[in-house]
């Protein structure tokens, strides 16, 4: 396991599915983890008791990543409180799928405003005191959908497209600073988003996979951890397709 | 109180890691004090900060030199 002993790291969208398991993953690496939620408090309170009884770090946060102010204040909290980041993962989205037909503006105001510009302003807030630092990781977490497309989720695949395009310039604009910015890419991985699918789906969907099953969101976890911690000193503005062969 | 000058040098000397002795009026940021782009969006954040002001990009632009920022900082804030 990559180590992340006392590294300070932020992961937008932590209690459920990717996020809940990057959150637990860089806790047992030894991180200090503060994560948000918007909705499900039930489970960011079991994740932080969890991992409290394994004397693990977490801290919680209720956060609208859609919201810039919410994530300014986010931010500042937890540089307050530490007085580090190391770390930030750009996790929290949404699927607001449909045809493009039937796609009201709504549904693609909230997907690009969740899953792309909390990326932007998150990032623009680490920015200052990972300068400062002259070190910083952040991670994006893509969508092998941001490649190939996909029927139904104009929105999604371009938020995460466009994800791809802000990993490479921000590695860019920051990289002269020792801030290393990577974007993790998964194809399929079983999480609450998926079980929308039907059983047929899934099953359909599965077959086109060359490893002929989905991701486990631990499998994402490790490789975001791996671009959080030192073992990945000398890589930026790179996309990590985490899919099974999917795309390959 | 310190003047303008002097709280507009302490901060570029922080920021910059220079003397205090090359931080003249004529300096410029870039070609004598060896700031590079992130650099100068540093400086005008941190000059934003201590003169409680904030400073419009086109404005920005034009604080070339250590000059260019006191001049601009006496007349706009303080």
């Amino acid at each position: 396991m990559s180590s992340l002993q006392d590294k300070v790291i932020v992961v937008t969208g932590g209690s459920r599915g990717i996020g809940e398991a990057i959150v637990r993953h860089c806790a047992a690496a030894g991180a200090k983890v503060h994560f948000t939620y918007r909705s499900s408090s039930a489970n960011a309170d079991t994740i932080v008791a969890n991992l409290a009884a394994k004397n693990l770090s977490a801290v919680s946060h209720k956060c609208d990543v859609a919201s810039p102010d919410d994530v300014q204040a986010l931010i500042e909290t937890v540089v307050k409180a530490e007085g580090a980041i190391h770390g930030l993962v750009n996790n929290a989205g949404i699927t607001r799928d449909g045809l493009v037909m039937r796609m009201k503006d709504e549904d693609w105001d909230a997907v690009i405003d969740t899953n792309l510009k909390s990326a932007f302003t998150a990032s623009r807030a680490v920015a200052r005191p990972m300068m400062k630092q002259r070190n910083g990781r952040i991670v994006n977490i893509g969508s092998i959908v941001g490649q190939t497309g996909n029927a139904g989720q104009v929105n999604y695949s371009a938020s995460k497209a466009g994800l791809i395009g802000l990993t490479k310039s921000l590695a860019k604009e920051l990289a002269s600073r020792n801030i290393l910015v990577n974007c993790v890419a998964p194809g399929y991985v079983a999480t609450d988003m998926t079980d929308k699918l039907t059983e047929e789906q899934t099953q359909a969907f599965e077959k086109n996979i060359p490893m002929q099953r989905s991701a486990t969101p631990e499998e994402v976890a490790t490789v975001v951890a791996f671009f959080l911690s030192d073992a990945s000193g000398y890589v930026t503005g790179q996309v990590l397709n985490v899919d099974g062969g999917l795309a390959a | 109180m310190s003047t303008v000058a002097e709280r507009v040098t302490q901060i570029i000397v922080d920021k910059l890691g220079v003397e205090e002795s090359q931080v003249k009026p004529e300096a410029s940021f870039t070609n004598d004090l060896g700031a590079d782009s992130l650099d100068t969006v540093e400086l005008i954040m941190d000059f934003e900060r201590e003169f409680d002001t904030s400073i419009e990009d086109s404005d920005a632009e034009k604080i070339q030199t250590v000059g260019d920022a006191v001049s601009y900082l006496e007349k706009n804030a303080g």
